[in-house]
């Protein structure tokens, strides 16, 4: 069983499909990948699925229950925490006290007793940014900003996780050792989909992909299946007389 | 049934005049998103200013409307447009309400200084003129209000609907940004629909003065009738703003032909508007958590506990020695400037710290020093119980606008603030028709204090240890939690805050605050009554919180004694009571932007010349080094200030900015 | 060799503190079509705020055919010449589609010749002409986007993104128009995530990654080059 079902969701802004008939899994213990160009509805389905965003039609089951008309702060309690693609750190707080205020939300009433800062310190170590750990959220760098995010996420120790865009603005190395990061915290049993424009980073932590094109989901498999679909050549590369060799060219650098 | 077409007839002259008022309202909000609760004070003034043309100089009538309809109010809206209020629609909710409620407060100011109260009169349009309907007598002056909403309706309909500009408007509603790719003015677009706003809220004054008098608050008032109103459309909607209107002045009409006119309910005839709007913002759908909202205020820099400890015994020392140096009307006074320091101690938590507004802070505390007084139990217990119950209240408040953020909140306590002035504190079982209660001095621990200089001390204490406690709190859990809401409800949101239930919690401590203001205030005075709480003494308390700084614990302090220094000034030179109040206004205008005031400029001042000439000063004159630092600022103050002024500013635009 | 319709000099922009645009040099010939390629976060979007007057720049300069234009409002520029169909739609959703075409004649055409060209490139339109905006499909959304370009005649047009979240087809039609309003001589900067898409109706193309111009060149050239660079992350 799943612990993320996306069923059948439809998402319309007026005359415009945002997100169309979307169906999708995710499950514990795995990366799966949500790729798609721009605009195809990747960030649409996490609004969806956190609650930010009501679906036309559809449902969201999280953990074998329907979660579709629960409010965005249960969602959260449920066990589900998510990144943003335009940043939302909490800019006039402290790296620090960015990853503190997500504990002590994790933690509720209980929070308010003993306020514990030894382990927030921990999870700035993990993702990578202790040295920053004393800055204004709103003066680091964009990389730097989208780790702490995901520290933040995991201060609430979420068993599924969402990230979108997670790597961009860091660096080659920074992204490999991200990769390994995501790699252990899905090893740790937590579900974690992530929607991301780094080809090579998916293609080597995602145990799955779904391809979202113009709302709909045309791929879902393993990344090798994937790197070999015709469909999703197509989507990325946006025409539909493939020119065989600029095709042949793209799929290596691309894929 | 002749009453009933009589009062049907009345309440479609009152609902034309809303109507018309309202449009305005919408036209300018929507245009602008800054939603001007000087709306009715900009009537009131056009109103007075009518009265001076065609009364007092004697100009025709028609020449007196056209000047005023014509010139004087669209002048008005394009210039308040031009210099006060652009740009703040883009800014965050609580501070174009402060700017706003500025705008009201100084306006009501400058009308009472350049017209001083005197009665006056304006005859209505054709005053003897009228159609004798069934047993109905209708005045001219009430058709022609009617068919005036009428004409109103239908010009701004093909204002907006056939001509560029009126396209324009409603594109800019959608997206500025992209009028202005297109070649478009937003600017422009503002300003006309600020100039058609001031024109349509003049003329409904005047409509209405003939009526309701020519009055500095009732007509002011008119705004709570015309939100009412506008917000049947959701404050966007004009044709349901008019059904609204309409509505809004028949169920007046009824209400006061048919309601009784002893007992509890028929107070209820002058709150139907207030009742009108709650009903309609309750009903209001649930507002949904948005991403990339406007956020980066920059917060006054924390001192430290060690200092702020410090510095409270030391006011503590100062209060001290006036208790036994003043005489007993001056320590009233300081009683009184600590209540009102208090009262402005709940605003920083609520505004400063959470963002949101509230416009009936004094209600809250009326509700404390009601409970005390009623409770008769002059001991800590007593005071506990008030500002519990005041906290209740403030809760209750904030519970059905759960759903609900900034503007509909801050307005949902506007009518609130009405219904308990003209309800609830005027009834029997209140403080009773301009009636007053006895309430006792606070003993504690079984010592009674009687003495005043006693009580004030104890009033400083409670001060200080609620100042001592709100910035433990601020650095605590709980602080870092606010200014997380106020960064991103949206991350607080997917974090698993429920932030409906932490506001509710927000509005009950910050009322519980005022509530126990209010119970030690009436400690103090030892007989209060409703006017000590009315509504209308709320708005310059938010004014002067925001003036002094309403981020931090000092401007408390210093705005309650400006809060208190107020009426002083006016008695001792009643002519320039309502300059006091224009000046209020004016500066809160001016300072708006930076919610961190005065307190802070003085603070960041005071840093700047230390850095800059602390040195000097303290080489060359090494035994007097504060005489000589106060020269300093007298001949230095002005150019640090305005830096210091737009800095804030700059940056909360680079936030905006970045977010999109 | 005249002088370009648009050069950029060592152009600088930040959000913050953070720096997006870091030195971005750019010619673009009059009469051409530029593509503008480049991975997510490079900074293209924010050279078409920068260039259309909705973001001010720290330093550099921006010459629009020959003339400095720092400082100049967006809807200035739009009375110039400067047409910009920014990301996302670029429409007035909650207006009919005949509104949004009359407000476009605040670039400085005659509302009659606005309608008469949109109506006549894009039939549809005209049947659709009573419906608000917001109600039509994204690529009838895009058409009545595209009808601005098509009926103010602007002497440089910058699209930003047009395809995002169109089908394929629809992208292909798109461009079709694109390459038609680049027949009438309009200079065209056009930012692109489908490189190929771009590339078909382009004179040149320009690589940028990291807030700078890393190449420019012919098309086949740059793709060569380049398209590890362009792919790498754009996909």
């Amino acid at each position: 069983m799943p612990l993320l079902e996306v069923d059948d969701v439809v998402v319309q802004f007026g005359g415009v499909t945002a997100v169309d008939h979307a169906s999708f899994v995710a499950e514990a213990g795995r990366v799966t990948g949500l790729i798609g160009p721009n605009g195809a509805g990747k960030t649409t389905c996490f609004n969806v699925i956190t609650g930010l965003q009501k679906p036309n039609r559809g449902r969201v089951r999280f953990d074998r229950r329907d979660i579709t008309r629960l409010s965005v702060p249960r969602r959260s309690r449920r066990g589900m925490a998510r990144t943003f693609q335009r940043l939302e750190a909490f800019g006039s707080l402290s790296v620090r006290e960015n990853v503190r205020v997500a504990r002590d939300i994790h933690r509720g009433i209980a929070g308010l007793v003993r306020p514990a800062s030894a382990d927030v310190d921990g999870l700035l170590e993990r993702v990578g940014i202790a040295a920053y750990a004393g800055e204004r959220a709103d003066s680091i760098p964009t990389g730097t900003a989208r780790l702490l995010e995901l520290a933040r996420c995991l201060a609430c120790d979420p068993q599924l996780l969402l990230l979108d865009e997670p790597s961009s603005g860091l660096d080659e190395q920074e992204t490999d050792a991200f990769g390994l990061l995501l790699a252990e915290l899905a090893a740790e049993g937590r579900a974690i989909v992530m929607v991301e424009h780094d080809m090579d980073l998916v293609m080597s932590v995602c145990d799955e992909i779904h391809v979202l094109d113009f709302g709909r989901v045309i791929a879902s498999d393993a990344p090798g299946a994937i790197r070999a679909n015709p469909d999703v050549q197509r989507a990325y590369l946006g025409y539909s007389d493939v020119d065989e060799e600029l095709a042949e060219q793209t799929r290596e650098i691309l894929l | 049934m002749s009453t009933i077409i009589s009062f049907t007839i009345l309440g479609l002259f009152t609902g034309a005049a809303y109507a018309i008022a309202a449009s305005g309202l919408v036209l300018t909000y929507t245009t602008t998103r800054v939603f001007n609760i000087a709306h009715g004070a900009f009537g009131m003034v056009m109103a007075f200013t009518f009265w001076d043309f065609s009364q007092r100089q004697g100009m025709p009538t028609w020449l007196a409307l056209v000047l005023v309809l014509g010139v004087v109010a669209p002048g008005t809206g394009w210039l308040v447009q031009r210099f006060i209020t652009r740009g703040l629609g883009e800014g965050p909710v609580s501070v174009s309400l402060v700017v706003t409620v500025g705008l009201f407060v100084g306006l009501i100011g400058l009308a009472q200084y350049i017209w001083p109260p005197e009665p006056r009169t304006v005859p209505p349009f054709l005053p003897d003129k009228g159609v004798q309907i069934g047993d109905t007598y209708v005045t001219a002056h009430q058709i022609i209000t009617i068919a005036l909403s009428a004409v109103v309706a239908g010009l701004l309909y093909l204002l907006l609907n056939r001509t560029r500009i009126g396209t324009a408007m409603r594109a800019s509603v959608d997206n500025p940004v992209l009028l202005r790719l297109f070649g478009g003015n937003p600017d422009r677009v503002a300003s006309l629909s600020w100039a058609i706003g001031i024109s349509l809220a003049a003329l409904a004054g005047i409509l209405l003065t003939p009526v309701i008098g020519l009055s500095y608050f009732d007509l002011t008032l008119l705004v709570i009738n015309a939100y009412a109103a506008a917000m049947l459309g959701r404050l966007s909607s004009l044709p349901l703003t008019f059904v609204g209107a309409m509505g809004l002045g028949i169920l007046q009409s009824f209400a006061v032909a048919y309601l009784p006119t002893e007992g509890f309910l028929s107070g209820l005839r002058a709150v139907v508007p207030a009742l009108f709007l709650f009903v309609v913002i309750i009903l209001m759908p649930q507002a949904q958590l948005r991403i990339g909202q406007v956020k980066g205020i920059v917060s006054a820099p924390l001192p430290s506990m060690t200092r702020s400890a410090v510095c409270g015994a030391a006011l503590l020392g100062v209060v001290a020695v006036l208790a036994t140096a003043m005489s007993d009307a001056n320590l009233l006074l300081v009683g009184t400037a600590a209540t009102y320091a208090m009262v402005m101690l709940s605003l920083v938590l609520l505004t400063g710290y959470g963002g949101h507004v509230s416009l009936a802070q004094f209600t809250f505390a009326g509700v404390g020093a009601l409970a005390y007084a009623k409770l008769d139990e002059p001991n800590l217990y007593g005071l506990v119980m008030s500002a519990l119950i005041a906290a209740a209240v403030g809760a209750l408040v904030a519970l059905p606008v759960l759903r609900l953020t900034g503007l509909y909140l801050a307005l949902s306590t506007l009518a609130f603030g009405v219904l308990m002035d003209k309800l609830v504190f005027q009834a029997d079982f209140a403080f009773g028709f301009n009636g007053t209660l006895h309430a006792e001095r606070l003993s504690l621990l079984g010592t009674s204090i009687s003495s005043i200089s006693g009580y004030v001390i104890v009033m400083a204490t409670f001060f200080v240890l609620m100042a001592l406690g709100l910035l433990v709190l601020r650095r605590g859990v709980l602080g870092r939690l606010l200014i997380a809401m106020r960064d991103s409800p949206a991350a607080c949101g997917t974090l698993g805050l429920d932030l409906r239930w932490f506001r509710v919690g927000l509005f009950g401590v910050s009322a519980g605050m005022a509530g126990l203001a209010g119970a030690l205030f009436a400690g103090l005075r030892g007989t209060i009554g409703a006017a000590d709480f009315q509504l209308f003494n709320s708005l310059p308390l938010l004014l002067l919180a925001v003036v002094f700084g309403v981020t931090s614990v000092s401007g408390a302090a210093l705005g309650g004694i400006g809060l208190m220094l107020l009426p002083v000034l006016q008695s001792s030179r009643p002519e320039l009571a309502g300059l006091v109040f224009a000046v209020l206004g004016f500066g809160a205008v001016a300072l708006g932007r930076d919610p961190n005031g005065l307190a802070n400029l003085l603070f960041g001042l005071g840093r700047r010349l230390d850095r800059r000439f602390g040195d000097v000063v303290r080489r060359a004159v090494p035994l007097l080094p504060l005489p000589a630092d106060r020269a300093d600022t007298s001949t230095h103050g002005e150019v640090p200030l305005m830096e210091d002024l737009q800095q804030p500013l700059k940056e909360v635009g680079v936030h905006a900015a970045a977010r999109g | 060799m005249s002088v370009p319709i648009l050069e950029v000099v060592d152009l600088h922009a930040a959000y913050g503190r953070i720096e997006v645009l870091r030195g971005v040099d750019l010619r673009v010939p009059k009469g051409a079509v530029m593509a503008l390629l480049g991975p997510n976060g490079a900074g293209k979007s924010t050279l078409v705020k920068v260039i259309s007057g909705q973001k001010g720049a720290t330093s550099g300069d921006i010459h629009l055919g020959g003339v400095h234009v720092q400082d100049t409002s967006p809807e200035e520029l739009a009375r110039l010449g400067l047409c910009t169909i920014p990301e996302g739609r670029s429409v007035f959703p909650n207006l009919s589609v005949e509104e949004n075409l009359t407000l476009m004649s605040y670039a400085g055409v005659a509302t009659e010749a606005v309608l008469d060209t949109a109506y006549s490139y894009f039939p549809r339109l005209h049947q659709r002409r009573h419906q608000l905006a917001g109600t039509m499909s994204g690529g009838e959304q895009q058409m009545l986007a595209m009808s601005r370009a098509l009926a103010s005649d602007p002497a440089l047009l910058l699209l930003d993104e047009l395809s995002m979240g169109l089908a394929p087809l629809i992208v292909d039609e798109l461009y079709d128009t694109v390459a038609q309003i680049a027949e009438s001589g309009v200079s065209i900067l056009c930012i692109e995530q489908f490189a190929r898409t771009a590339l078909r109706v382009s004179d040149y193309a320009a690589v940028m990654t990291g807030g700078r111009i890393v190449a420019t060149g012919e098309p086949a050239e740059v793709m060569d080059t380049m398209s590890d660079v362009i792919l790498g992350g754009a996909a």
